[in-house]
């Protein structure tokens, strides 16, 4: 599952330290009028002090009839206003059918990104970042974590249409974020199986009900059905080589989130694209911290501000 | 890690913090149609704002701005926001607003209302 990787091994010392630096607070996941939520499958486009806890995922069951329920935790820290790092880690349940289950860690995860672009009039947002997952940080055997790491140059973005001319008015609301990465395992193979590189790529199409409420059109919307923002997020995985050149597994997932003070909550089914990704449908809960807005004075500040 | 997040728990209770500032509502409404001028426009906001670093432009929908009064916060809700209108011809408007909340969290946004004469 693709959660938010941008991250890096020292998150967790750098919260404490922030805890005495100085800083500017600024926005999580604005664009001049455009709020961008996190999202859980589609990696965000902008840097940000928040917190995933917990994401629980019931995957669809794969090929075999294996079930797998996962909780993980992501968090994302500011260096500098526009520099951010990330780390997360899940617990994974495995069922495999007949046979007894079994579950530990999954691989450590950790990222870094730049924010090189933000747009307020157009309500856009990039970023570039390198994430990696982490070898043997999970249990390799017994849940096929994987005994290499994985190297991620990405690119992300996100695109709010409050631009668009009057007469589309109720197009306004519409915002896309999308990312683009291509994976770089460190062992062409493992235990006989061969790691290829592959293309990932996403999209999060998005319809802020707080947009429209509070930008476009009064429709009376009241808390807190005017901080819902419905969606339908898409991503892929295609092999590029190693025998496994164009074979792609992806999820669609539509489902919705409410964005409140200091967190939001998101839900969303979980439907495999293609055989390969597994049968059936799975679902996805995950409560979201804007650490920013929780303390703005201390870990919700950039270590490093202007 | 469940230390830590007993810490981040704790410090989440001790913190007094304040949010991002969104609009709740607005007089005239948002995308609104009024009969004749309004006197001032009421920006109403989820958190107390900073008047300090906070303000109004209004324009007409050729982009031509418009004067109006000094922007003020509402002696009785800090978390509002008023700006005297001059009559205002009919037309539409288009009210761009930014605000910084007691925090120091910025937010931004517009939207337009109209004018029936």
């Amino acid at each position: 599952m693709a959660l938010p990787r941008f991250i890096a091994s020292a998150a967790l010392g750098a919260a404490a330290i922030c805890l005495l630096g100085p800083g500017a607070a600024q926005a999580h996941g604005f664009a001049g009028a455009r709020f961008f939520p996190a999202t859980i499958l589609t990696d965000d486009p902008f840097v940000a002090d928040e917190l995933s806890l917990p994401t629980v995922t019931r995957a669809p069951s794969d090929r075999d009839g294996t079930q797998e329920i996962d909780l993980d935790w992501d968090l994302s820290k500011r260096i500098t206003p526009d520099l951010g790092i990330s780390l997360g880690q899940g617990w994974k349940y495995l069922q495999p059918r007949g046979v007894p289950a079994v579950s530990g860690l999954d691989a450590l995860h950790a990222g870094i990104a730049y924010q090189f672009f933000k747009s307020a009039a157009h309500e856009a947002t990039a970023l570039i970042g390198l994430n990696a997952n982490f070898a043997h940080t999970g249990r390799v055997q017994a849940l096929g974590a994987d005994d290499f790491t994985t190297l991620t140059p990405a690119f992300n973005f996100g695109k709010g249409m409050g631009d668009l001319p009057g007469s589309l008015s109720w197009l306004r609301p519409i915002a896309v974020t999308g990312n683009l990465g291509i994976d770089f395992p460190t062992k062409s193979t493992s235990a006989g199986s061969p790691n290829p590189n592959n293309l990932n790529y996403g999209f999060a199409f998005e319809y802020s009900l707080e947009y429209l409420q509070h930008q476009v059109k009064d429709v009376g919307l009241k808390p807190p059905f005017d901080r819902l923002i419905p969606l339908v997020e898409v991503a892929f995985t295609t092999g590029l080589n190693r025998g496994q050149a164009g074979q792609t597994v992806g999820t669609v997932q539509p489902g919705i989130i409410w964005a409140g003070k200091y967190f939001q909550i998101a839900a969303e089914a979980i439907i495999p694209v293609t055989r390969a990704t597994g049968r059936g449908f799975g679902g996805v809960v995950q409560l979201h911290f804007y650490l920013d807005d929780i303390f703005p004075g201390s870990l919700g500040r950039p270590l490093f501000a202007d | 890690m469940r230390r830590i997040m007993l810490a981040l728990f704790a410090l989440s209770v001790a913190s007094t913090a304040s949010a991002h500032a969104f609009l709740d509502h607005a007089v005239p409404p948002v995308g609104a149609t009024v009969a004749g001028s309004p006197r001032a426009l009421r920006l109403s906001f989820s958190e107390p704002i900073e008047p300090m670093f906070s303000g109004v432009d209004l324009a007409t929908a050729s982009s031509d701005p418009v004067k109006t009064g000094a922007p003020a916060v509402d002696p009785n809700d800090p978390a509002a926001l008023v700006v005297p209108l001059p009559p205002l011809p009919p037309g539409r408007y288009r009210v761009s607003w930014h605000v910084v909340s007691v925090d120091t969290h910025r937010t931004e946004g517009s939207y337009e209302f109209e004018v029936k004469g």
